[in-house]
């Protein structure tokens, strides 16, 4: 098992602790980066979020933290983006109106159904649900380690990727299927806190850490 | 399909896992940093703290305690006791919190609610209602159970929920402590009112109790502190009687 240098991007929002403590759990060194200039230093990449849309891309774009990470992601660094972090991959969020993401991955971010509250399906969706797999295709190997797990989720909106081979596992709540993971090439992106799903989050994280796209 | 929540509730008071009975007559269940563990080996789906006492003199020990139990478990931590400001939840947030639970000050200054859920996202936001049945409907009651507010309960729910609170958690202070189970008819009140999570707290006994909290009365997580502390019922033998009762529960 290598040890790679993880940079977990800190835009000043997020639960950038409980992110840290996870990798570090699966072996990994893991480093905060502020620094736009810096984030090339890393072997892996990880935006983690908690928060709102909007401010969150504002953050990044403020110290061009988007366009490094651009060119990181270009070069073929591995990259994981989580809950918040994998939506601003979007190219829109409709999340307080209507803003431009990152158009890492071309879809939308939409909200569940107006009326997922009335018919006893409460918003956020928060709790431990589950992943769902193509029979189709190949199961990711990022992901490989969750198959017939739960892991927890806590969210309000849901990404809505264009291209079905960039949808890697799905989750259904109150029938309304989402993204439950997204990706191509070096990246993947998660709607799911794997920090705070145990075990199996646990195993995605050092699946993650021994990546090698 | 959703899983149903089971939270283990730590009711701190100076650094230690007191239980009080109707909000009154403590008595000492441990070290928190212990029962966090104990409970994320049993497959506890997420934790509660809540500091009690929650006096100034008391923020470093729980600051210092959210942390170092964020270091050793991976699941979601809810704590709350003494939240008067955005800089106390981003406080606790900063020491290992992924959820922060807002009592009385949401009562004094509900626009807090408002505030903290566009700040931090509702997801982060909980707000915790203690009700007692006064006549014909629920009453909020605030400072740990004494003082009465005249604030419906079930309104006051519904406006916090309409405020951006992700999450209510909802005690009934006629039934904390008693072992008889869950104030149903309370719960699933709240639970139709409002398009926010529930978490029925105060009463249970037994694992009826947590079935019905779930079923009756609607909830999407139930916290218990007592029978999970003494050793009456583990985690895992919970969810295996809430499997058999045909409700969705986690098992990996």
């Amino acid at each position: 098992m290598k040890q790679r240098k993880i940079g977990l991007i800190n835009y000043g929002m997020g639960n950038l602790h409980s992110v840290a403590k996870a990798l570090e759990a699966v072996g990994a060194q893991v480093e905060l980066v502020s620094e736009a200039e810096a984030l090339q230093n890393y072997d892996r990449i990880v935006l983690p979020g908690v928060g709102a849309f909007r401010d969150c891309v504002a953050a990044l774009k403020a110290n061009a933290m988007d366009e490094a990470l651009k060119a990181s992601l270009a070069s073929g660094t591995p990259f994981l983006g989580i809950c918040l972090g994998m939506q601003v991959l979007m190219d829109v969020s409709y999340e307080f109106g209507r803003y431009p993401g990152l158009g890492l991955i071309p879809g939308a971010v939409k909200p569940f159904p107006e009326d997922h509250p009335q018919r006893g399906f409460k918003i956020p969706h928060m709790g431990w649900n589950d992943v769902v797999f193509s029979t189709e295709k190949e199961i990711h190997p990022v992901l490989a380690p969750l198959s017939g797990s739960q892991v927890y989720y806590v969210h309000s909106y849901c990404c809505m990727p264009e291209n079905p081979a960039q949808l890697l596992a799905a989750c259904s709540y109150g029938d309304y299927p989402f993204a439950a993971a997204i990706g191509r090439d070096n990246i993947i992106a998660v709607q799911f806190h794997p920090e705070k799903s145990q075990r199996a989050g646990l195993a995605l994280l050092e699946a993650f850490h021994q990546w090698n796209p | 399909m959703l899983s149903k929540r089971i939270i283990p509730c730590l009711d701190v008071a100076h650094g230690r896992v007191v239980k009080g009975i109707q909000f009154v007559d403590i008595i000492d269940a441990g070290d928190p940093v212990e029962a966090a563990i104990k409970y994320d080996a049993q497959g506890a789906d997420e934790l509660t703290f809540l500091d009690i006492r929650a006096s100034y003199e008391s923020r470093d020990t729980l600051y210092h305690m959210v942390t170092e139990v964020a270091e050793h478990v991976f699941m979601p931590l809810t704590v709350g006791g003494g939240v008067k400001a955005v800089a106390d939840i981003e406080n606790l947030l900063h020491a290992g919190a992924d959820k922060v639970s807002i009592n009385t000050a949401a009562i004094f200054n509900p626009a807090l609610v408002k505030e903290a859920a566009e700040r931090f996202g509702s997801s982060t936001i909980v707000v915790a209602v203690d009700a007692k049945s006064v006549g014909d409907h629920w009453e909020c009651f605030t400072h740990g159970g004494r003082k009465a507010t005249g604030i419906n309960a079930v309104e006051w729910a519904k406006r916090m929920s309409d405020y951006g609170a992700g999450e209510i958690l909802l005690t009934s202070m006629d039934a904390d402590g008693t072992k008889n189970g869950y104030d149903i008819p309370l719960t699933r009140a709240v639970s139709d009112a409002i398009s926010a999570n529930v978490v029925a707290s105060g009463g249970v006994g037994t694992l009826e109790h947590m079935a019905e909290g779930l079923m009756a009365g609607g909830a999407d997580a139930v916290l218990a502190a007592s029978i999970f502390h003494f050793g009456t019922f583990t985690i895992e033998e919970t969810k295996q009687y809430l499997a058999a009762q045909g409700i969705p529960v986690r098992r990996n």
